[in-house]
């Protein structure tokens, strides 16, 4: 150890070799693949946009009005008559067919309503406590606010977009949260199993192979029927993330305990356990570190998975409920033919979970890559 | 080998065992018992049921002794074949599982011959003609399968369907042969229908076995023997097929442990937006109207077809690959 210690301070004094730690390495890796790098741009402002949805929306989404019910996407222009203009939506008129019964919307391109950055909305408190009501696009003069509908209206007539908004919130850190515990239950009984081996590890080993053997959506269906209807919002979201990440902890403690295995052995490993390092101090400072990249990378691929059981637990109605807002919960609105013939806008919320997943997944493949000396 | 498969078998009945335990949990997990909350259902809703009824299925069930035994009667019910009745369809519950887990099976079969049939050809293309246009075509491809959740492929399949062509692809059967008794014109009306659903399920599916194909294929093109063949002049297509390609798609075979059960559970949700007639939507409806021995048995079923998909795909990969020595593993 003296001699180690003794060399390293001795680097340390010349200036000339530049120790590049590992984390930096994988980054600079990282940063050579161009789609990973986007992605990730597209993680951080999907990452923005469940901590401040209040300031992308731009209407509440809870405010129903029935007589605003389906109206279809109001594109934003910047071409009037063909000039350019600042940019507006064309005000919808509804009328009922008095055959069908249908509300149908026109647009009506003699007016136009202004669309304004940084505009005057309704309050809220930011982050929830940060009192505000300035949103990123608002409808109409700051005298004459209008409203206006980029994605459309559902059923009840509620602003899409601000309801994709506030839905990211919920289905993104669903996926974070559950994701989160099922990485520490991950780590720990996969270190357990990986370090200790014997007994331990095979008890853990048989455990994890039940669980995998069992189908994992009619379990979370069985788990989340069984779920008081007269919950809260936020005590039925605790328990789907539990329930969510109940089933989802044992590939990672796979993959933990391969990488402790194969450490285990590794002369670095054994030095610090001849110059008499405590185990903890193994694990902590010697082991984690050096596989600590392949658990972000996993991390990152298994969050898109718990964000698309989500998805699918509240699309069937047993995932969250409304009144609250997920993508899983505003698809529900979609769930069969005649909606979606009726009102194609509603499989929006459906391209922002393909979009999300989509992005995380590329992400946690390059950070997978990145992480892996081996390689190239 | 042998003693492989024999130690697997002899292993089936201890895992049965658990998963009846778990499914006995699950539905036990909602809150009263079924019968009370069904009688004040019915009561409701108008109707009645005989008292004599309620005592008989009190007494069948043994819902008012403890829960071991509660659950002795419902797997001694279970061994004997006897699956239950349904409560809320008023039927046997073995009557309204059968067909439905017949068209389930024969889904799902179709769905991982089409997933084989094209993740192989798409893998072996992009491992050969690595970093060509259309390598990064399928990559792109990929993502995009994997990231679309199914039931949403299938939404807008239905809906381009009816735009462009003003049909309405749901169901397995023309309503013609709905309920009608099996024959070759009703097989040839179900394989007129099952395409559709066949593709939305396989497609994630095909995404991600044609990214294992690949990486596998690629490892093998870069091995000795490769050259070594290449080397001695054999056509560049005859080689890939007949070395690389047979190591690289053995591990493809292993992804049927976690295929069928990913198929079975995905079947379930494809199956409720596209009202097909396979197991999943009944479970759904069981698992909402709280008619839970139906659920538990049909939980049981999916766990057992998964074991028995696990065991099938650990019997072939021996077989193929005779590298695997099971028996000492």
């Amino acid at each position: 150890m003296t001699d180690i210690t003794a060399g390293a301070a001795q680097s340390a004094k010349e200036p000339a070799v530049y120790v590049t730690p590992a984390w930096k390495l994988t980054w600079l890796r990282f940063t050579k693949h161009k789609l990973g790098v986007i992605c990730l741009g597209v993680v951080a402002v999907i990452t923005l946009t469940a901590l401040a949805p209040e300031f992308f929306s731009t209407a509440d989404p809870n405010v129903t009005s029935a007589r605003r019910a389906y109206i279809p996407p109001q594109v934003i222009r910047i071409f009037h008559e063909g000039r350019l203009v600042l940019p507006f939506v064309y005000e919808v008129e509804g009328a009922r067919n008095a055959r069908t019964l249908k509300m149908e919307w026109a647009k009506d391109t003699s007016t136009r309503v202004p669309v304004r950055l940084f505009a005057r909305g309704y309050s809220y408190k930011l982050f929830g406590f940060i009192p505000s009501d300035i949103h990123l696009v608002g409808f109409g003069s700051a005298s004459a606010p209008a409203t206006g509908h980029v994605l459309g209206t559902d059923r009840l007539g509620r602003d899409q977009w601000s309801r994709l908004m506030y839905g990211t919130r919920i289905s993104l850190s669903i996926g974070l949260v559950a994701v989160a515990i099922s990485t520490l239950l991950g780590i720990v009984l996969g270190g357990i199993s990986g370090y200790f081996g014997g007994l331990v590890d095979n008890v853990i080993q048989r455990i994890i192979e039940l669980l995998q053997a069992i189908p994992a959506i009619p379990v979370w269906l069985a788990l989340s029927a069984a779920l008081p209807r007269t919950w809260s919002v936020s005590t039925v979201y605790f328990a789907i993330t539990v329930i969510l990440a109940l089933l989802g902890w044992t590939r990672l403690a796979r993959e933990v305990r391969g990488r402790f295995l194969s450490l285990r052995e590794e002369d670095f490993v054994t030095a610090a356990r001849l110059v008499g390092a405590s185990q903890s101090r193994i694990i902590f400072a010697h082991m984690v570190p050096s596989f600590a990249s392949h658990i972000i990378a996993a991390v990152t691929l298994a969050v898109p998975v718990m964000i698309l059981n989500e998805t699918f637990l509240s699309f069937l109605g047993l995932g969250m409920r409304p009144p609250a807002i997920s993508w899983g919960v505003m698809l529900q609105e979609a769930q069969n033919l005649q909606s979606v013939v009726n009102a194609p806008w509603l499989l929006i919320p459906g391209l922002f979970v393909i979009i999300t997943v989509l992005a995380l997944n590329i992400l946690g493949d390059g950070l997978r890559d990145a992480a892996d000396p081996y390689s190239h | 080998m042998h003693w492989f498969i024999l130690k697997r078998l002899l292993l089936l009945p201890f895992l049965l065992l658990i998963f009846s335990i778990v499914s006995f949990a699950l539905i036990q997990a909602p809150p009263g018992d079924f019968l009370t909350s069904y009688v004040a259902e019915l009561a409701a809703g108008g109707t009645s049921i005989d008292q004599t009824q309620i005592e008989a299925l009190r007494n069948r069930y043994g819902l008012d002794q403890p829960m071991y035994v509660q659950y002795g009667k419902w797997v001694g019910n279970l061994l004997r074949g006897d699956l239950g009745v349904s409560l809320e369809w008023r039927r046997a519950n073995s009557e309204l599982i059968g067909e439905r887990l017949l068209l389930t099976l024969i889904l799902t079969t179709f769905s991982l011959i089409f997933t084989w049939a094209v993740a192989i050809p798409i893998g072996i293309f992009s491992a050969t003609r690595q970093y060509s246009f259309l390598d990064y075509v399928f990559t792109i491809l990929n993502y995009i399968g994997l990231a679309t959740p199914n039931f949403l492929l299938a939404l807008v399949l239905m809906w381009v369907a009816f735009d462009n062509f003003g049909v309405t692809v749901t169901g397995l059967f023309s309503p013609q042969f709905l309920d009608a008794p099996w024959s070759w014109a009703r097989v040839g009306d179900l394989l007129s229908h099952i395409w559709l659903p066949m593709i939305v399920l396989g497609v994630a599916g095909t995404a991600q076995i044609a990214r294992v194909v690949r990486a596998n294929l690629l490892d093998e093109l870069s091995k000795p023997y490769t050259e070594m063949a290449r080397a001695k002049g054999l056509p560049e297509w005859k080689l890939v097929l007949k070395y690389p390609t047979r190591v690289a798609i053995a591990p493809v075979v292993s992804t049927l442990g976690w295929y069928l059960p990913q198929l079975l559970s995905g079947g379930l949700v494809v199956s409720v937006v596209m009202s097909l007639p396979t197991i999943g939507p009944l479970l759904l409806r069981a698992l909402i109207g709280q008619d839970m021995y139906l659920a538990g048995t049909i939980i049981l079923i999916f766990c057992l077809l998964a074991v028995v998909g696990t065991l099938l795909s650990d019997i072939l990969l021996a077989v193929l690959d005779p590298r695997i020595k099971l028996e000492n593993s």
